[in-house]
């Protein structure tokens, strides 16, 4: 693969520009802050989790197309993901960056988020993919209490 | 043809006597004489312009470091046998070119190091340490690395002294008239950049000296970004400290060296103990070797001594002149084609300027543009430049840099821009 339109796909392209669940959240039961200080992207990571799974879970920050796109396809697909899902997912999302997914169906049961298959070619650039997943796995351990800042150095 | 390169790596230094006659330069020959600027990157022939970061090797210095390891290597000093014999000499030659590319008075006076960061942390832990006293202040600009940055704070925070900070202006010209107010009775050394690694500023390091010197001050100068560029004299400069690194300079990485005047040197404390760096040594107590082995502790790096000195051989043959136009036509080519580009702000702007073209672009973030010149065989570098402070003067949290060698043609720019439009087109305004 070596065309811009493999890795910066449309939809990427679309959430990179206009990102969903852009807002800090009211009542969130959790949240942390991520930091990739080799490019500066921030992230703020709000969650609300009743009952065990994510009722809604929100983004504000700045950064590159690629780790806008990952945060806010990222909010869309955990609405309603108990937290073994979101860690299951989070592992299939990881194993795909990382250019290790464990077969099609794999991939397939990531629904959106396999449009960032392009990354593993792009090392250098996982991280501006992963970083709000890191940020929000910081803010769900953290519980109640305030998170530790993430960075992805 | 004169050429430093056709010398064997382990023989002795070019006789230091006339200087060769300067020879045509043409940048697509030169070109050629770098094996890597031939190759391909994601199917597009490579456009290298990250040279601010590292420069390529030209075959001069990788035949010398190969020539050095199949013929020549052993560990210098002590030993009398004919391969230790050769080395030494090799080392001592590769020290006799750095003192004659930095018209040093005197080689002694010139230290190796594995850069330019380590030449800085020697002067400030070995001089710093010995000299900085509560309250006393060390200069800074805003520009400078953070290598000229966090070793001054470090020594600062030790010694309860202060460090202060030059302002720059928009364009990234250096604030003389706050130079001159913040310069004072508590100013113990002046750490200054001689060219910015993100701002492409020449800094007018020898008025900072003069001036400098009139309060009592040192001056160190950073001087990673110049040598490729700029014709360097310590003496002229009046530099007391100059530090720079091989491998921006066409040499090998993990080779540097540190200018300082014989007499700071002399009074300087070791900064690092082991072979090498004594005289004599018991556990009732250990004295120092003479300069400039008082600096050099432990196995130095022998080969990358020698490339280093091939580097600076292949440079120094080189017409100056006809290469500075050379760079100042590419540099206003550059500025001129980038300036077309909607939407792209070039940071660093100062009527003294030296190779670097940094820039935003509006609606892209640094790294995307970085990763889309990649799918274009262009290699830039992206982020903060290790200029953190300077990415806050101008409000943005990273920009992406074009740096630029002799060896690149107005083609490298062309093509720069080319993608560009691709990245455009990509990311619309």
């Amino acid at each position: 693969m070596s065309h811009a339109s493999d890795l910066y796909q449309e939809l990427i392209l679309d959430h990179g520009r206009k990102p969903r669940n852009f807002r800090a959240l009211e009542g969130a039961t959790a949240r942390a802050d991520g930091h990739n200080p080799l490019c500066g992207d921030k992230v703020t990571v709000y969650v609300r989790v009743e009952g065990g799974r994510v009722a809604d879970v929100t983004f504000t920050g700045a950064g590159c197309a690629i780790s806008q796109a990952s945060t806010s396809l990222m909010t869309e697909a955990l609405r309603g993901k108990t937290l073994e899902e979101v860690e299951a997912l989070f592992g299939r999302f990881h194993a795909l960056l990382t250019g290790t997914p464990a077969d099609e169906e794999e991939t397939e049961a990531l629904g959106k988020l396999a449009a960032f298959a392009g990354v593993a070619e792009f090392p250098m650039r996982v991280k501006c993919a992963t970083l709000a997943w890191h940020t929000l796995r910081a803010a769900l351990a953290s519980g109640a209490a305030p998170a530790a800042p993430v960075t992805t150095e | 043809m004169n050429r430093a390169s056709r010398t064997p790596a382990g023989g002795p230094a070019p006789a230091a006597a006339a200087a060769p006659a300067p020879r045509p330069f043409d940048p697509r020959r030169v070109r050629a004489e770098f094996p890597i600027l031939a190759r391909a990157v994601r199917g597009k022939p490579l456009v290298y312009l990250d040279n601010a970061a590292t420069t390529q090797k030209p075959v001069a210095v990788l035949e010398a470091l190969d020539g050095f390891y199949r013929a020549h290597n052993a560990n210098i000093h002590r030993a009398v046998h004919t391969l230790s014999q050769e080395a030494t000499l090799a080392f001592d030659a590769a020290r006799e070119t750095v003192r004659r590319f930095l018209n040093a008075a005197d080689a002694r006076e010139v230290i190796f190091t594995r850069g330019t960061t380590e030449g800085i942390n020697l002067v400030a832990q070995a001089w710093g340490r010995a000299n900085l006293r509560a309250g006393d202040e060390v200069l800074l600009t805003t520009m400078e690395h953070h290598s000229n940055i966090v070793p001054w704070q470090l020594v600062a925070a030790e010694r309860g002294a202060v460090v202060r900070v030059v302002p720059i202006d928009d364009a990234g010209t250096l604030d003389l008239d706050a130079f001159h107010r913040l310069l004072g009775p508590r100013t113990r050394l002046v750490a200054v950049g001689h060219v910015s690694n993100a701002l492409g500023t020449v800094n007018p390091v020898a008025d900072l000296a003069r001036a400098a010197h009139a309060a009592g001050a040192l001056v160190l100068v950073d001087g990673a970004q110049a040598v490729a560029h700029a014709r360097v004299d310590v003496r002229a400069l009046d530099a007391d400290f100059y530090a720079f690194s091989g491998h921006k300079v066409f040499g090998p990485t993990g080779i540097g060296a540190l200018y300082g005047k014989r007499a700071l040197l002399e009074a300087m404390p070791p900064w690092q103990g082991g072979g090498d760096m004594i005289r004599t040594v018991s556990f009732a107590g250990s004295t120092w070797a003479d300069l400039p082995s008082k600096f050099e502790a432990g196995t130095p790096d022998v080969a990358g001594a020698v490339g280093l000195g091939a580097a600076l051989a292949w440079f120094s043959a080189l017409p100056f002149d006809a290469v500075a136009a050379h760079e100042a036509d590419l540099l206003a080519h550059g500025t001129e084609v980038l300036s077309r580009v909607p939407g792209l702000r070039l940071v660093g702007t100062s009527p003294h300027k030296a190779s670097v073209l940094s820039f935003t672009l509006d609606g892209v973030h640094p790294h995307d543009i970085g990763t889309l010149l990649d799918l274009e065989g262009v290699a830039v570098r992206t982020g903060h430049h290790c200029a953190q402070p300077v990415m806050e003067r101008y409000g943005v949290p990273a920009t992406a840099r074009a740096s630029l060698a002799l060896y690149n043609l107005r083609d490298d720019l062309d093509a720069l821009v080319a993608a560009l439009a691709k990245v455009r087109a990509l990311f619309p305004l």
